[in-house]
């Protein structure tokens, strides 16, 4: 059985078809009224329904303590992170350990289907913890059809105690991409900027967690400003512009050495930094005599190369997942409007034309799509559109919404929105392609600046 | 000794440290208009030390430390031309400071395209006190983008405040 939401789509390929076939939609004029994703409009007559999946706490065969955690505790604290995960997602509607009963050993590879039946529940999640007797944790993830009485999903992780979270992520990882075809994204991690202090003077620190915001970390002290931090693709460093001695230059930060280098020396502001997809260059701006343009350079440093030339402000810039490409923003025209070129530089050619100006260009992990800041009307906005610059759609409607980031799937979009007013302050956002699942993410103070990393490795 | 004229001694040694490690900008970014956070003896007019933010402020005026600009442009207009010769004439008596110009725009703007525009106005202002006679290897350039601003509402009035380049004397 299906939950109807009138306003919900299935499956973010179901959306994706709606919008192409309406690409007028996103020429539109922006509505201004609320919070309320405009796009949810144009897809209110596209049939709609979330899955609704019952998550149990998952079973112990015995309470045991594992480094100062009961497995009986963590039997619900995992269920409960897999139906947020999943309800995260937009796409199910999970009935949490809050809302449903406990779970025997014995059910767990014998579901009482006929229970969940009776719960209007497509499918059930069961699983177990249980001490591995080496100190570490064993987490069982299983997935199933309760119409049909079979088994989608069979996953064991074997884990650290402290890791239980990403078991967590894994299982809910199982879950969406065995329903949804698409490629899993909870077992990530975001880096961000963590905001506090009046507005005139933030007090700009880099931080870091998982996508839901659990195991958040502080990773700078906040007496040099820090902004725009990207992860590496190992997770392993952190690459961002910090302010230190009055200065404005991009580091690289090595988290498990809490040490940082520059990534090139110069005595000009460099900024707007981005890993390679290989982790093996960075693309940086770098102002000259107030003449910005784009670089790029080894990750081990060396001799950087100049890819634009043009006495405009070229900036930013993100590479293509084949890392072929890079697109990047560029006011040469008159305005900001986005830009791909080749990694040598070459080839340079402008891709937006939809009125109005662009900003922040991030190729989608899957390169089918560029997401982008949209400036104009008096709001910025996020959007997307494909990398020659056709089927502009506009996902959020704020005030001021800026920065997207991709998920590791290329199905959900991380940014920033900002409030206007002398209590200005940012928050981080989460949408998915369709524009409806629109969420605010948990963190500690404001924030800014998100930067979502692959899957971990 | 006055407790007076101790304080601003401080203020001096300390401003010679400040001038020791070249491009520190000072502990308040903006400037407060009354260059308070430098030397307790500013405002009183004996207790200025010659060179400091304080008789910097006290030459070119509150708000003369200062330029601004329309939105999304960096050009040095009349006005702004005033102003930056003010500048030059109290830089041409204290030949031996430096300062820092800094870029700034306002929260209407991506950010690190407000860092470039930042850069663009700080280097304006900083060329065209060049081409007055200032020394150009006096002047450091910092842009702040958004990051800063001096007034803190949302509206178009605000704005124009901090799309600005702000001139602040980091010692000698």
């Amino acid at each position: 059985m299906k939950r109807s939401l009138a306003t919900r789509l299935t499956l973010v390929a179901t959306a994706m078809g709606a919008f192409a076939a309406l690409p007028a939609a996103a020429q539109t004029p922006p509505a201004t009224t609320g919070d309320t994703p405009r796009t949810a409009e144009v897809v209110a007559e596209v049939s709609t329904e979330r899955t609704v999946i019952a998550v149990p706490a998952f079973a112990t065969p015995a309470v045991v303590n594992v480094a100062g955690l009961s497995t009986g505790t963590l039997g619900r604290q995992i269920a409960d992170v897999i139906a947020a995960d999943l309800e995260r997602s937009g796409l199910y509607a999970p009935l949490g350990p809050g809302s449903v009963r406990a779970i025997t050993m014995g059910e767990v590879r014998a579901p009482q289907f006929a229970d969940w039946q009776a719960r209007n529940a497509d499918n059930v999640v069961h699983g177990f913890v249980q001490a591995s007797g080496t100190g570490g944790l064993v987490v069982g993830c299983y997935l199933y059809d309760t119409a049909l009485g079979t088994e989608l999903v069979r996953q064991g992780y074997e884990i650290q105690p402290g890791d239980w979270r990403r078991a967590a992520h894994k299982c809910a990882d199982a879950i969406y991409s065995r329903l949804s075809g698409e490629s899993p994204f909870f077992d990530s991690r975001v880096a961000y900027i963590a905001e506090s202090g009046p507005k005139g003077n933030r007090i700009k620190r880099l931080a870091i967690m998982d996508s839901d915001g659990g195991n958040h970390r502080f990773i700078t002290n906040g007496q040099a400003l820090a902004i725009s931090p990207r992860f590496s693709p190992d997770y392993k460093k952190i690459v961002y512009v910090s302010y230190l001695n009055n200065r404005v230059r991009v580091f690289i930060y090595d988290i498990n050495a809490g040490t940082q280098k520059l990534v090139t020396e110069s005595s000009n502001a460099t900024f707007a930094p981005r890993w390679s997809p290989d982790g093996r260059q960075i693309l940086y701006s770098m102002a000259v005599g107030g003449n910005t343009d784009i670089y790029r350079v080894s990750a081990d440093g060396g001799t950087p190369v100049r890819l634009t030339s043009t006495p405009g402000i070229d900036v930013g810039g993100s590479f293509s997942p084949d890392g072929r490409k890079i697109v990047f923003e560029s006011d040469r025209s008159g305005s900001q409007q986005i830009y791909t070129m080749n990694i040598d530089g070459s080839n340079q050619q402008r891709i937006s034309f939809g009125g109005g100006r662009y900003a922040t260009p991030e190729w989608s992990p899957r390169g089918d799509l560029i997401a982008f800041t949209k400036m104009g009307g008096g709001e910025f906005r996020v959007g997307v559109m494909t990398p020659t610059g056709g089927g502009e759609r506009l996902l959020t409607n704020s005030w001021q919404d800026e920065a997207p980031t991709w998920s590791p799937n290329g199905r959900v979009i991380q940014f920033f929105r900002t409030s206007p007013g002398r209590e200005g302050k940012s928050t981080l956002w989460q949408v998915d392609l369709t524009g409806v699942n629109l969420r605010r993410l948990p963190t500690p103070q404001d924030g800014s600046d998100p930067s979502w990393g692959p899957i971990l490795p | 000794m006055t407790i007076r004229k101790t304080t601003a001694m401080i203020a001096a040694i300390t401003m010679l440290t400040v001038g020791a490690c070249a491009k520190k900008a000072p502990d308040t970014l903006p400037p407060a208009p009354d260059g308070s956070g430098t030397d307790a003896g500013a405002g009183t007019g004996t207790g200025v030390v010659p060179g400091s933010q304080e008789d910097f402020l006290a030459s070119v005026g509150a708000m003369g430390d200062r330029i601004f600009f329309d939105l999304d442009q960096y050009n040095v207009d009349a006005q702004d031309q005033a102003t930056l010769q003010s500048q030059a004439q109290w830089l041409a008596r204290n030949p031996a400071v430096r300062v820092t110009l800094e870029g700034h725009a306002d929260e209407r703007g991506t950010r690190d395209y407000n860092i470039a525009l930042g850069e663009r106005r700080a280097n304006a202002a900083k060329n065209y006190l060049a081409s007055i006679g200032v020394d150009p290897s006096r002047i450091d350039v910092i842009s702040y983008g958004k990051e800063r601003p001096a007034a803190l509402g949302s509206t178009e009035e605000a704005w124009a405040q901090n799309r600005r380049a702000v001139t602040v004397v980091i010692g000698r």
